[in-house]
């Protein structure tokens, strides 16, 4: 057994397989537990270490070729799997509880595993084709055969194809660069080249516009495991770049524009956030912030900065599938999620409006919270590098909590004489509840984490350094 | 000398069928012109690509123009005059069309001088035809003709691609995200255009 065919192709096939034999119902369950079965296996088998069972050798070889050209999970990445698949299983069980969301888990398995094919493969650059691929998957989950689709569907497929080509692009003129670091017309014009790229992956100001459109049109839990799915993957992707190409981790004025990215981002989304009135476009704006935040984070060149990233990787997972889970349950009362729609929700489903109102709390980086050691982390690398730099950062966030403190104001105004019910199910309850206390467990003992983020930068050998 | 020519020829072809595409409002005549794209591109990729390797792409794309055609084809409810009729949007879409090809023609000895010996047909066919699937994609939000302006930006970039980088998995994996942007852009036609109910409409 290799690595690339258990963590990569089997999930392909067992997600075509579900797609085609399993009902709704049992495809969230199997989709679920084959996950949560992929992750404990990265977390407790190693990769090319033999294991005697009885007397059977167990060994999981690292690489497998195919066309010439391999793909490799090692040792290092076994925590990044663990991590990957981890979240996928709470995504995947929360589906089923989330109700009307379309082929989800066999879809959202099968994008998994070409994702997880990206960070596989060897030369590392062809990550763009399968991200790509993942990309066309996910609009069938998107979009179900009964439902026209809208503006924020076109652009999400035009952006993320329009990566590709950047990106493709630029890893071969970047081989050039290395061969001659002192031509500086080619190594701007691989720079640009890959921002180019990078800007339409990670949905850089103003590229961005999509998001918010997307959540208003499209399932909000399958829109928000994208949102979850494809920056994590795209950030560990723009981590490779900039592990293996020297003078793209020592140009200042690189780290400077990654920085002012993800500045902007955060400031400009916390903006957009805080004038909201649609409980799916405030998501939306949080997780852009987010993916500024992370942006700001991989700018920076301190000893710590991996840890933040996985940090603020581990917390979103919990903090989108929660909150997803959360709108999804609301959105069969309230079908268009407007504000004047969902007043005085809370006290109809008490849980999922907690659960909602702790997600996007932690996004706002509220203290005890999921997302709170993370930006505090990021605050204190960030203020010894460039103070404006994390006043931008504060103010976005800001932004954020007011848009919480919106929809908090919005949910609890019911009349005086309205009565509390409990109309989520015991299965949505449980999810809720598992959510929350994820978050809440990550902000008061983040320092749990400790031994699985001691291993996750070891898979940059050079940006660990 | 003459495969030179055959790829100049290549080329006026590839201008040809962008600019249809971008004018001509008959979803069957930019189908048509798509095709004949297709074989352009296979010419110049074939400069760089072994025939066996560049038919690849040839078959890719007629196959994703195949699977569009037939799904759009049992839509007749969405033709209409609009299909056939020429506006004035036409004019503007055939000088943007020439801005593309005076530009193309500008970079394409500044590029040939900073990577020599692509060719100067093969990027200037490429060239086209990113710039003609950029300005397609940026004056439609029509699913077909997005998911051809998504084609025709893509083929461009795989004949330039191909002069650098010759790889069979490569090719393979961009022929599969060829053929399933054909099959994701009939999903998109289909989608909405069945009539089936949805959940909330099963509850009611």
């Amino acid at each position: 057994m290799s690595a690339p065919i258990l963590w990569i192709v089997l999930p392909f096939l067992t997600g075509g397989l579900i797609l085609v034999l399993f009902g709704e119902k049992y495809s969230s369950y199997a989709g679920g537990m084959l996950s949560a079965v992929l992750a404990l296996t990265a977390a407790f088998i190693p990769i090319d270490t033999a294991l005697l069972i009885g007397s059977i050798s167990l060994k999981i070889s690292p690489a497998v070729e195919v066309f010439g050209r391999s793909f490799q999970l090692n040792t290092t990445d076994a925590p990044l799997l663990a991590m990957i698949y981890g979240i996928s299983a709470l995504w995947f069980f929360g589906a089923e509880a989330s109700g009307k969301t379309f082929r989800f888990a066999p879809l959202g398995l099968i994008i998994v595993s070409l994702l997880t094919a990206s960070i596989a493969v060897e030369p590392f650059l062809y990550a763009a084709l399968f991200l790509a691929m993942a990309t066309m998957l996910a609009v069938p989950m998107l979009v179900p055969l009964y439902q026209k689709p809208g503006y924020g569907t076109v652009r999400f497929i035009v952006y993320q194809i329009f990566a590709m080509p950047f990106i493709l692009f630029s890893g071969w003129m970047l081989a050039g660069v290395e061969a001659n670091p002192g031509n500086l017309t080619s190594t701007l014009q691989a720079g640009l080249m890959l921002s180019m790229g990078f800007a339409f992956l990670f949905g850089i100001f103003p590229l961005y516009n999509w998001i918010p459109k997307l959540l208003e049109e499209t399932s909000p839990y399958a829109a928000s495991f994208l949102l979850w799915a494809f920056p994590t993957f795209t950030i560990i992707f723009a981590l490779g770049f900039l592990d293996r190409y020297t003078w793209l981790r020592n140009t200042p004025q690189i780290s400077n524009a990654i920085l002012s990215s993800g500045i902007i981002m955060t400031a400009t989304a916390g903006f957009f956030g805080a004038f909201q009135r649609h409980l799916g476009r405030t998501l939306a704006y949080a997780a852009i912030a987010e993916t500024g935040l992370l942006l700001a984070a991989i700018s920076l060149r301190s000893v710590d900065f991996l840890s933040i990233v996985f940090l603020i990787l581990i917390a979103r997972g919990v903090e989108l599938s929660t909150w997803a889970l959360a709108i999804s349950i609301i959105k069969q009362k309230a079908y268009l999620l407007k504000f004047s729609d969902v007043q005085g929700l809370a006290r109809k489903y008490p849980f999922a409006v907690g659960a909602l109102l702790f997600a996007h709390l932690s996004m706002a980086g509220f203290p005890l919270l999921g997302g709170f050691p993370s930006r505090l982390a990021l605050w204190q690398e960030l203020s010894s590098v460039s103070p404006a730099a994390a006043l931008w950062i504060f103010i976005g966030l800001a932004g954020i909590l007011v848009s919480a403190i919106r929809s908090l104001a919005t949910l609890v105004m019911a009349e005086e004489d309205a009565k509390w019910e409990w109309n989520e199910t015991w299965a949505q309850t449980a999810m809720l509840a598992i959510g929350t206390l994820g978050l809440i467990l990550l902000g008061i003992l983040p320092q749990a984490l400790q031994p699985f983020l001691r291993g996750l930068p070891a898979l940059f050998e050079h940006l660990a350094q | 000398m003459g495969t030179d020519v055959i790829s100049w020829v290549a080329v006026v072809f590839v201008l040809i069928s962008a600019a249809s595409i971008l004018t001509v409002r008959d979803w069957r005549f930019a189908l048509g012109a798509l095709a004949l794209q297709y074989f352009a591109a296979f010419w110049l990729v074939s400069r760089h690509f072994p025939l066996a390797m560049s038919s690849i792409k040839l078959i890719a794309g007629w196959m994703t123009i195949a699977i569009l055609g037939i799904t759009r084809l049992n839509q007749t409810e969405l033709d209409t005059d609009a299909d056939t009729t020429y506006t004035g949007g036409t004019i503007f879409q055939a000088i943007l069309m020439g801005i593309v090809a005076l530009f193309a023609a500008g970079a394409t000895p500044l590029i040939e001088n900073a990577i020599p010996g692509m060719g100067l047909p093969v990027i200037m066919g490429g060239l086209v035809l990113v710039g003609a699937g950029v300005v397609n994609l940026g004056m439609t939000s029509d699913i077909l003709r997005v998911t051809i302006g998504l084609l025709t930006m893509l083929s461009g970039f795989e004949i330039i691609y191909a002069a650098v980088e010759s790889a069979i998995l490569v090719t393979g994996l961009l022929a599969l995200v060829n053929l399933g942007l054909g099959i994701l852009g009939s999903y998109l036609l289909l989608a909405g255009y069945i009539p089936l109910t949805s959940p909330e409409e099963e509850e009611l």
